[in-house]
């Protein structure tokens, strides 16, 4: 960009004076550049040679519009009525609330483990991989993965969900431990406190509003995921619900409902999180 | 000759901000405008250039009023007014030079700004206020490098490419060590006698408004309490 | 005032009482869903076990790979690519709607309530009504996941120029630069780093996401994991997830390297 414009007020300035530059070339404004033009390419590239199944994009956008309009504007709950549906969603929450507690306890107690500043290096690095590949494998897999052991059901989402949980929330945590600062730790260190002491006494306290900022994070998540493992994995729930509306009987009035119910609980989870937060962060 | 009258603003309703602030200030003049946080000094300033929308009175620039300008007239009017802040406010992540030239483009059509086309005559303005404010060894540095005294001379050459009549500076060195606030004053009040400016400066530090300013305004709950030459207030303190 | 000592015996009342609800919670939870948590922890190592033995990958099963490679890479390409396009929308959105940058307090409004919107329709229901439109084709899950990052990368770009760009957005319109001039030469350059780190995130995330997308619309490495997995061929389905493993972890670690020189 800088060349083209250069040479353009070369032609009117005054010989002999000096051209100045205004910026150097820096590795950084190299890799931005670079990266961004390769992701640009990438996508042209995938967007011209994407496959559509000869699908008439006119007439199925036509069709995807009827069918927003089904769900939105004229939601209902279908045959499978309200009550069934409320149980469906509760079911749902609490999946999600269980395992975020879980994944928060374990991932606590990981996160210490791992923390650069508190263990040993070799401990840290093998939980560090560990847990980079469970949060490698998609939680819908997991949950696959441990149905084929307990059977479809509750338990095989709950393991699921909190695999994937325990991982994420190990690597959220133990970043806010290596952020606090050294002096704090060592202070309680030289007073001969023992390694649990430590990090209840010092550790806890200094990352509570982190921590808790984290979970709720980690909550909406697995909302979310507890909705698609209902889905994919017929683990039941309001992701069960949906599946068998939106794709079995083709009840897009439901859907619409459910979407609606959806929404509303992500709605109350995240005003939720954000009282506890400012709470914690206030005091 | 700038000249402020009745000026009023309140956030809330009967909680005024400001009432009737009243002052004039001739070019040349470096002044401190001192008073207690919250008394509504960056309010006053940021009236200036209209960077807040105040309520009521009247801000004439050579007679002028600048609270009665249109976009395109106050555009004409903050390019003669220069801005320093209290955290700079550079873009961190560009050349300390490019920053400088960042005052040029109150001047320029819109399309060159938006690709921050410069003339041979900018760029060479701007070397040369860099070598001013002490920092012609930095051009092509990162500002996210330099130290806050550093960023500062850059916000302070940022304004006066503008080629301003009047500089504003919103506690100016409430952020820098005591060794780089007394740099950053000499600068100022070096830079108003040498081009005719009128500087207004927001202080917490009376000392530094003694040694400093020509004029000191005070203000306390948005009230002005005294305006006066700073030789008259050094005599009855 | 309370007492230094009264103060501590209160807080660890305070505490004793968030873990006594907490595990409560948890209790009435396992019981109203069934959740058996001694079975459920024992499963865990029969799990492992099982995996140890039937999914691990064969020689025989090396017959797959070429096709399991193929539709990771073309999953891979899909979450680049929705990422991409769903970040140049919300560019432009957020800088609308954004409180430094935006137009006015109604388009804000609008902006944030569409955002968070489109964020919380569930996955699950884009991927099933656009299959209904569009039936099963790349094109269903490139929208399925494009549809979802953009409600995402809104609100994550509006945060960044809220956080970022607030300061210089007003140093510049000080100087009486306009609005375009101020988005060029201040916002953007700003927040370009943010932005496309943001977008790396996303891009990881979409590469999980699609697995779940490929599930439901048939498409890409979702599909084929689920086709190996319901006819039982179990070594493929390791396969692909090993597969899976080796691209997350590789599109994690290029992200951290990008990010540790732009940042």
């Amino acid at each position: 960009m800088t060349d083209s414009q250069d040479s353009i007020i070369q032609k009117s300035k005054l010989p002999n004076s000096p051209e100045i530059k205004l910026h150097e070339r820096s590795l950084s404004r190299t890799m931005i550049l670079v990266v961004f033009v390769s992701l640009l390419l990438i996508t042209g590239y995938t967007l011209t040679h994407l496959d559509t199944a000869g699908v008439q994009i006119n007439q199925a956008l036509k069709e995807l519009m009827t069918t927003l309009n089904q769900m939105f504007l004229q939601p209902n709950a279908g045959t499978d009525g309200l009550p069934l549906l409320m149980e469906a969603l509760g079911n749902s929450v609490l999946l999600s609330i269980l395992t975020t507690i879980i994944g928060a306890v374990f991932g606590f107690l990981f996160a210490v483990l791992a923390s650069k500043n508190l263990t040993n290096a070799y401990l840290g690095a093998g939980i560090r991989v560990i847990m980079a590949v469970i949060r490698a494998i998609p939680t819908i897999i997991w949950a696959l993965i441990f149905s084929i052991v307990c059977g479809l059901g509750t338990t095989a989402a709950i393991l699921g969900l909190s695999f994937h949980s325990i991982a994420y929330l190990t690597k959220a945590y133990s970043e806010s431990i290596e952020g606090i600062d050294n002096a704090k730790i060592e202070s309680l260190k030289v007073t001969g406190a023992k390694f649990w002491v430590i990090v209840f006494q010092a550790i806890w306290p200094t990352i509570v509003a982190s921590f808790v900022s984290w979970t709720f994070i980690r909550l909406e998540i697995n909302f979310a995921n507890a909705i698609a493992v209902g889905a994919a994995a017929g683990a039941g729930g309001i992701g069960y619900q949906l599946f068998v509306a939106s794709g079995m009987s083709f009840d897009f009035h439901e859907t619409g409902l459910i979407v609606y119910l959806v929404i509303l609980v992500t709605f109350v989870l995240e005003f939720i999180a954000v009282k506890i937060r400012q709470y914690y962060l206030n005091r | 000759m700038l000249e402020v009258k009745d000026l009023q603003k309140s956030y809330e309703k009967d909680k005024p901000a400001l009432k009737d602030i009243s002052f004039n200030i001739k070019p040349g003049t470096f002044v401190a405008i001192i008073g207690p946080s919250g008394a509504g000094k960056t309010t006053i300033l940021r009236s200036l250039n209209q960077l807040i929308k105040d309520d009521n009175g009247q801000i004439l620039l050579d007679g002028n009023d600048i609270r009665t300008a249109n976009k395109t007239q106050l555009r004409k009017y903050r390019r003669q007014i220069g801005m320093v802040f209290q955290n700079y406010n550079l873009v961190e992540r560009l050349t300390v030079i490019e920053n400088v030239l960042h005052g040029r483009l109150g001047y320029k059509s819109t399309l060159a700004g938006v690709f921050g086309r410069y003339t041979q005559e900018e760029k060479e303005e701007a070397m040369s206020l860099l070598k001013k404010v002490g920092l012609e060894n930095f051009a092509l540095q990162r500002c996210s490098e330099l130290s806050g005294g550093q960023k500062q001379r850059v916000g302070i050459a940022r304004s006066l490419i503008q080629h301003p009549k009047v500089i504003l500076c919103d506690e100016p060195i409430t952020s820098l060590d005591p060794a780089s606030a007394q740099n950053v004053m000499e600068l100022l009040k070096n830079l108003t006698e040498e081009y005719n400016l009128i500087c207004i400066a927001n202080l917490h530090q009376i000392n530094m408004a003694k040694m400093y300013a020509d004029q000191i305004i005070g203000i306390r709950k948005g009230r002005l309490v005294f305006d006066e030459a700073a030789t008259y207030y050094q005599r009855i303190l | 005032m309370q007492s230094p000592i009264k103060y501590l015996s209160h807080k660890g009342w305070h505490q004793t009482a968030i873990i006594a609800i907490i595990g409560g919670i948890y209790i009435l939870g396992s019981q109203i869903l069934n959740f058996d948590n001694l079975n459920g922890l024992l499963a865990v190592p029969k799990a492992f076990a099982w995996l140890g033995v039937n999914f691990k990958p064969t020689a025989h099963s090396m017959q797959y790979f070429p096709r399991i490679w193929q539709k990771l890479i073309q999953t891979v390409l899909l979450a680049i690519s929705s990422t991409m396009v769903a970040a140049i929308i919300a560019i432009f959105v957020a800088l609308l709607g954004s409180k430094v940058t935006g137009i006015n307090g109604f388009v804000q409004t609008i902006v944030r309530a569409i955002a968070s919107f489109f964020r919380n329709i569930p996955l699950v229901a884009w991927s099933m009504i656009l299959l209904f439109s569009f039936k099963q084709s790349d094109f269903t899950g490139f929208l399925a996941l494009l549809l979802m990052s953009v409600g995402y990368l809104i609100r994550a770009f509006m945060e960044i120029i809220e956080d970022e760009a607030s300061e210089t957005m007003l140093a510049l319109k000080a100087t009486g630069a306009s609005y375009f001039q101020v988005i060029f030469q201040a916002v953007l350059p700003q927040i370009l780093p943010s932005i496309l780190s943001w977008i790396l995130y996303m891009i990881e995330n979409n590469v999980r996401d699609a697995t779940l997308v490929g599930i439901l619309t048939g498409t890409g490495i979702g599909f084929i994991f689920d086709i190996y997995y319901k006819s039982f061929r179990f070594d493929a389905a390791g396969m692909t997830v090993l597969a899976i493993i080796f691209v997350v972890i590789a599109l994690e670690t290029i992200s951290n390297q990008i990010r540790k020189v732009i940042l």
